[in-house]
């Protein structure tokens, strides 16, 4: 289908992009790369009123490196997430997980900041954030304000952002020299909307785990940050340890039934990550069998 | 405001001024206004990967973009690729390997495919497969279509296909 007609205003500063929101509120949208916003509006989910095109904002671009903050721009493309050396070096599960967003026609266009402000709870990027502890910077009509991730994700779709609230960068912790991270997700076709997916970042000692953030997606309304973890740190790992967090994991999940699975499967495969996700960043083969 | 906006662009190379309304996909514009139907339009949420066409270099999916996006950008379609020669090599593979049936993904699968070349110079069959993820075909199969692939990176790096 096309999208229905909507009035279309090309912003020329990130105030006058706010003061468009301020005017028209609920009732326009911002395009960034419009790869989310564009398939929605195709398919008629959403027919905005207002399209405010924020793509030649240059303010919004870039990736810097300031001491221990890497500040990502809201207008960063993927493919530039994935071709940067400091996303490699200082925020690397960030650049694994890129490589499973979409396909390359889509990461072209496609924005952090679109992303997580679209807050699909199947895409990876908002569960990447939520593992890395990340800042979400929104500017509002009178002042900017900073919001955990972990807080920014509110719902299928929903974050804390207001309307007239536009999301301008992401500030990530540096990874330390010393952290591991994996990723991996599920899904029918390479760069599909994952049926479930970890993100996870890690520091280890003496073959302990000190620090553990499960970043789970597609199991529930919004990116989850696992509790079960809490059961993994600063023990020693066996099979009965990892098979107790399994099962805590698969209380904690509310996954939802859809055309690609059902909640039973998407526990079970919740389950496998967390196993596969262990195992490997401890090296411990002998592991990769403890599911409850 | 839902009124027509002026653009002004390149498209394969020519100089194009047009009024269009903020609705207008790239992918109809293409074909409705500028008459070049090789883009072909399939799902319209970019799923299928049969509109892709380079802007400013790179792929994109001409459903996912305005037509007002491309303001003052330099668009590429499978008429411009196909009639510089640029991929004549990769043509000629699709066609001697029966790469296609229906045709319908055709140029979609090139663009994708051309990009990919331009990128890496030999990419094995995963990558080959990868970077068409996001490109459905209903009828020949993708066999054929890395066979073909692969064939024309081989001799573009001077080797036997």
């Amino acid at each position: 289908m096309k999208a229905s007609a909507f009035a279309y205003a090309r912003a020329t500063s990130v105030v006058n992009a706010l003061e468009l929101l301020a005017a028209h509120g609920d009732k326009a949208r911002i395009l960034s790369g419009g790869q989310s916003l564009m398939p929605a509006m195709n398919l008629r989910l959403i027919s905005p009123e207002l399209i405010v095109d924020i793509g030649e904002l240059a303010e919004l671009r870039g990736i810097a490196v300031k001491g221990d903050i890497l500040t990502i721009g809201a207008l960063t493309r993927h493919v530039e997430l994935l071709k940067s050396p400091e996303i490699a070096a200082h925020a690397p599960l960030l650049a694994d997980a890129i490589a499973h967003v979409a396909h390359p026609a889509i990461r072209n266009r496609g924005t952090i900041g679109g992303s997580l402000a679209h807050a699909d709870p199947a895409s990876e990027l908002p569960a990447c954030v939520v593992a890395l502890g990340a800042t979400i910077i929104v500017r509002g009509p009178r002042d900017e304000r900073r919001v955990a991730a972990k807080e920014f994700f509110t719902g299928i779709y929903e974050t804390a952002l207001s309307p007239q609230e536009l999301l301008v960068a992401i500030e990530l912790p540096v990874a330390r020299k010393d952290s591991s991270h994996f990723f991996h997700e599920f899904a029918r076709r390479h760069g599909d909307y994952a049926i479930v997916g970890l993100a996870s970042q890690a520091l280890i000692r003496a073959d302990r785990f000190t620090e553990l953030r499960l970043g789970f997606f597609a199991v529930g309304d919004r990116p989850l940050l696992a509790e079960a973890a809490g059961k993994l740190v600063n023990v020693t790992v066996t099979p009965a340890v990892l098979s107790e967090a399994s099962s805590a994991l698969g209380e904690e999940l509310d996954p939802q039934e859809d055309q690609q699975a059902s909640p039973a499967m998407r526990r079970h495969l919740a389950k496998v990550l967390l196993v596969r996700c262990v195992s490997t960043l401890l090296s411990r083969s002998d592991l990769a069998g403890a599911i409850a | 405001m839902t009124a027509a906006v002026p653009i002004s662009l390149h498209v394969n190379g020519e100089r194009v001024e047009a009024h269009v309304l903020p609705r207008l996909n790239l992918a109809d514009f293409l074909r409705e206004h500028l008459k070049l139907t090789g883009t072909h339009v399939g799902c319209e949420h970019g799923v299928c990967g049969a509109c892709t066409v380079r802007v400013n270099g790179e792929i994109v999916r001409s459903c996912l973009m305005l037509a007002v996006q491309t303001q003052n950008a330099s668009v590429e379609t499978i008429e411009g690729l196909s009639d510089s020669g640029e991929i004549a090599d990769l043509q000629a593979a699709f066609r001697d390997r029966n790469a296609l049936q229906c045709g319908f993904c055709t140029p979609g699968m090139l663009m994708a495919a051309q990009d990919l070349l331009k990128l890496e110079a030999e990419p094995d069959r995963d990558r080959i497969r990868e970077h068409l993820s996001g490109n459905y075909c209903r009828c020949t199969g993708y066999q054929a279509i890395v066979d073909a692939i692969e064939a024309t990176a081989r001799a573009r790096a001077g080797r036997a296909p």
